[in-house]
């Protein structure tokens, strides 16, 4: 009796051993993004470009829409149209990246700065209200004073997208109840 | 001659008897493992090289998820921010925090800060957040309130199951696009109504084929 159930019962407990002891499919020798790698000195598996690698097809070429300059001056308009949806795109973006510090309307008190970062100065002002766009577009890129360059984590579309939207900020903040469409004024005057 | 008392043959009917239930106690016992957080990790904060909250990051400072995690929208994977991210803002914040130092090490030194991986599928499946967030399922329906977790841990067990609950049924947890980054966002009473409304919309099929996910 008791070798019987030894007998039966000892290759049903191994087998329920074995289960979930075996995790090669669930661990596969390949990377996964930013896995470690014991291979590579750094310990990265994600390589570092070779410095002037350009993929296929993305040779950055126009200077107007890569590097916002028009010859050796600052762009003065944008390299393409302006739409509705650039600009919504553009209001998107910029929450998402801008806001934290420059605020929701461009004032330069967003939350960051509240908790100490150096205040940035306000879109409103003179100077940056009369700067091109190209000027907009490097500081973005490549970044100035405190701030980073956003260059890795903002498109070159979605740049010049937030730019527009600043721009519209900058109407914004000194737009008179002339500038509304009367359709919409009848509505704002209704406002308390 | 009688080797064994009569009393054993009961013990014998017994055994027999017991054996069913203890296979399928041991059935039970191995289900519930598989299932259990200590296998599943759910609810279970992972220790961090950094104690990043989440919780203050977005519900304290407002950033959106995309701040840091970028290409959610565009690939496969999310994002994990570089050092250079957590130095736009600390570079001059909390500038001297000791906690802080093992990423000011990794800013000065050039070397990858090694975060745990909280969120690790099986590598025999094929997941993209991209396809998931434009068709309308919210940060929140897989990794929780994350904005309410102090540090990272997982809400959901990740397990073929429970993407399956989705991929059969999307219809109950689609959302409008325009909310899939917002924590706040509630499924409204009548999910089933919108859901259906936003399967058609976004042109969701029922994604249940092996290779959809085992490719």
């Amino acid at each position: 009796m008791r070798r019987s159930v030894l007998h039966g019962g000892a290759p049903v407990l191994l087998c329920l051993l074995a289960a979930g002891c075996r995790q090669d499919m669930h661990d596969q020798p390949k990377y996964k993004p930013l896995a470690a790698s014991t291979f590579f000195e750094d310990g990265r598996s994600a390589r570092p470009l070779v410095p002037g690698t350009v993929a296929r097809g993305h040779l950055k070429v126009d200077q107007h829409l890569y590097a916002g300059r028009m010859g050796n001056e600052p762009a003065t308009t944008f390299p393409f149209a302006v739409t509705r949806a650039v600009l919504e795109r553009g209001r998107e973006r910029y929450n998402i990246f801008c806001a934290p510090c420059h605020g929701a309307l461009g004032d330069g008190e967003g939350m960051v700065v509240k908790r100490g970062f150096r205040h940035p100065p306000s879109f409103h002002i003179d100077r940056l209200r009369e700067a091109p766009v190209g000027h907009y577009f490097d500081v973005i890129t490549n970044g100035f004073g405190a701030m980073a360059s956003y260059a890795s984590r903002i498109p070159t579309e979605d740049r010049w997208a937030i730019i527009a939207y600043v721009r519209a900020l900058q109407l914004s903040q000194r737009a008179t109840l002339a500038d509304v469409p009367a359709e919409e004024r009848k509505r704002l005057e209704r406002l308390p | 001659m009688q080797i064994f008392h009569p009393s054993t043959n009961t013990i014998a009917k017994v055994s027999i008897y017991g054996a069913v239930f203890f296979v399928a106690g041991l059935l039970w016992t191995g289900n519930e493992i598989q299932r259990s957080s200590y296998v599943t990790g759910v609810g279970v904060a992972r220790p961090q090289p950094v104690p990043f909250s989440h919780k203050h990051h977005v519900s304290g400072m407002g950033i959106d998820c995309r701040y840091c995690h970028t290409t959610v929208e565009t690939a496969a994977f999310a994002g994990m921010p570089p050092t250079e991210t957590c130095m736009s803002c600390h570079s001059q914040i909390w500038a001297e925090s000791p906690m802080l130092e093992p990423v000011r090490a990794s800013f000065r030194t050039d070397q990858s800060i090694q975060w745990t991986r909280v969120h690790d599928l099986p590598e025999f499946v094929y997941f993209d957040h991209s396809i998931h967030v434009n068709k309308g399922i919210g940060c929140d329906t897989c990794h929780g309130r994350v904005d309410q977790m102090p540090l990272m841990w997982n809400v959901k067990t990740l397990q073929m199951e429970w993407c399956l609950e989705c991929h059969r049924e999307p219809e109950r947890f689609v959302r409008p696009r325009e909310e899939v980054f917002n924590m706040n966002w509630r499924p409204p009473v009548d999910q089933l109504t919108l859901g259906r409304e936003l399967v058609r919309k976004y042109q969701i099929r029922k994604l249940t084929d092996c290779s959809i996910c085992h490719r």
